[in-house]
């Protein structure tokens, strides 16, 4: 894959009950995946305002990974599916603003799921890579 | 316009930039307020009322405008050339106008290319164009060479490219707004009343449009989304419990509810609602938050219902938003 040395910037929204441990258990497992992710850990996907989404790649990253607790697992027994639904709302609108649906991935990912959850960071760097950087120019001067 | 016992009164100046002259009507909609501008201010530059110059407005000594309304978006050279020259002469510049604070509807432009917008003018099968002409910057005419000013890339609000001092948006403004921000002023002048912090947002309510609004609110579960082209919703329960996306709940207050009250939604055009950085994802969370369904399958279906979200949810506020424009190109 011609990468030419880019290493994609890919901010990673966690929850603190299920997705985030899931980081915890591929660490302890010692899984190898992609350094490329910067975690930033929410209680609960639910909490994640699409604002965050846009502010990481109006300034810089290339790409946004979501994850959280199974359907149905969720620790507030449903904010997930608000998140399944904002996201669905947010794939819609960023592909009318020209930018790519694999740049904003949603994975689910239990506490036990460390080596899923490594698998997946290693799918999307390896897809933002083959985009290419995204170099957001916002209109601020 | 000016004698002796006006040059002591404190001066106004309107300008217009890119937009479509909605706000002037607004300003002369304030009625026999407008006497009160006349008798408290000596106007010195208003394109749309007065003949006057750029050149008039060079001449004037810097700071000497005390109250400038800037409405408008900045698309072109002559739009940032006004912006950083009425930024120059005025004490006090306001962002008047949803085009002035996020861009509005000509902001929407920032969705296509340069390239793209000019062959939908230009080039377009409605269009009668034969000769395919295209307008140039600069024309070499028998008389000298003429010019026009250059397009920019992207549309921006005003604070993107000069300091602002205050916001008033809507598109256009409500004229008691308008009015009782031009008395504040007044009075502020007099030494009767404190201007707000400078950044302040004028005119307006500390909520959001469904505050304002008289519709009767219940639970909201929303399972088919609507368009008022093909369904006509009652007129007293909330527009968005109707599947009408309705742009009330993530929109600043101050219009009274308008739209909804004459049975159509509101689209945004008072802005982002205070403390909301991006007026757009607001809505796509608020929206997202009332469909019925935890089914990915019947959420993408209900979700398939909304036409042009980008376009919808930054009707008034693209050049504004976190991204602020589409990826083109």
């Amino acid at each position: 894959m011609p990468t030419n040395g880019f290493e994609p910037v890919i901010v990673g929204f966690t929850c603190n009950w299920c997705s985030y441990r899931a980081a915890d258990t591929a660490g302890m497992a010692r899984i190898k995946y992609a350094p490329n992710v910067r975690l930033i850990r929410l209680m609960c996907s639910g909490r994640l305002d699409p604002q965050f989404v846009l502010k990481a790649l109006a300034d810089g990253a290339d790409g946004v990974f979501i994850s959280g607790c199974h359907p149905g697992d969720c620790h507030y027994i449903e904010q997930n599916y608000k998140t399944i639904r904002r996201y669905e709302l947010l794939k819609k609108t960023l592909t009318g603003l020209g930018i790519e649906d694999a740049r904003v991935k949603l994975v689910w990912a239990s506490a036990a799921e460390g080596a899923i959850f490594a698998d997946e960071i290693d799918k999307m760097v390896a897809e933002v890579k083959a985009l290419g950087p995204l170099n957001w120019k916002g209109s601020k001067p | 316009m000016s004698n002796n016992s006006q040059d002591s009164k404190p001066k106004f100046a309107m300008y217009w930039a890119a937009a479509c002259g909605g706000c002037e009507i607004a300003v002369l909609n304030i009625h026999e307020g407008i006497l009160d501008v006349d008798a408290n201010f000596d106007v010195v530059f208003w394109p749309v009322a007065m003949d006057t110059k750029y050149k008039d407005v060079e001449a004037m000594e810097d700071g000497s405008i005390t109250l400038c309304l800037f409405n408008g978006a900045i698309r072109n050279d002559e739009n940032a050339e006004m912006a950083h020259l009425l930024r120059r002469k005025a004490k006090i510049l306001v962002a008047f106008g949803s085009c002035a604070c996020e861009g509005c509807i000509p902001g929407l432009a920032n969705l296509y290319s340069k390239q793209a917008m000019l062959d939908t003018v230009f080039s377009t099968l409605t269009t009668d164009n034969p000769q395919g002409i295209r307008p140039q910057i600069a024309f070499q005419a028998p008389e000298g060479e003429l010019s026009i000013p250059y397009l920019f890339d992207t549309v921006r609000p005003l604070d993107h490219v000069v300091r602002v001092d205050y916001y008033i948006p809507g598109c256009p403004p409500e004229s008691p707004q308008i009015a009782a921000v031009v008395g504040l002023v007044i009075q502020a002048l007099r030494g009767e009343a404190q201007l707000p912090p400078v950044g302040s947002v004028l005119g307006v309510g500390n909520s959001t449009v469904c505050d304002e609004c008289p519709r009767k609110r219940s639970e909201k579960i929303i399972t088919e989304f609507r368009r008022m082209a093909t369904y006509q919703p009652n007129s007293t329960d909330c527009l968005l419990e109707q599947g009408i996306l309705c742009s009330g709940l993530a929109t600043r207050s101050g219009c009274q509810a308008r739209c909804p009250s004459a049975n159509m939604p509101c689209i945004g055009c008072y802005g982002p609602a205070a403390g909301v950085v991006d007026q757009g994802a607001r809505m796509m969370s608020a929206v997202a938050s009332v469909v019925g369904s935890n089914d990915p399958k019947e959420i993408e279906r209900i979700m398939d219902g909304i036409v042009d979200p980008a376009g919808t949810f930054y009707r008034f506020s693209l050049p504004a938003s976190l991204l602020g424009h589409a990826r083109v190109g």
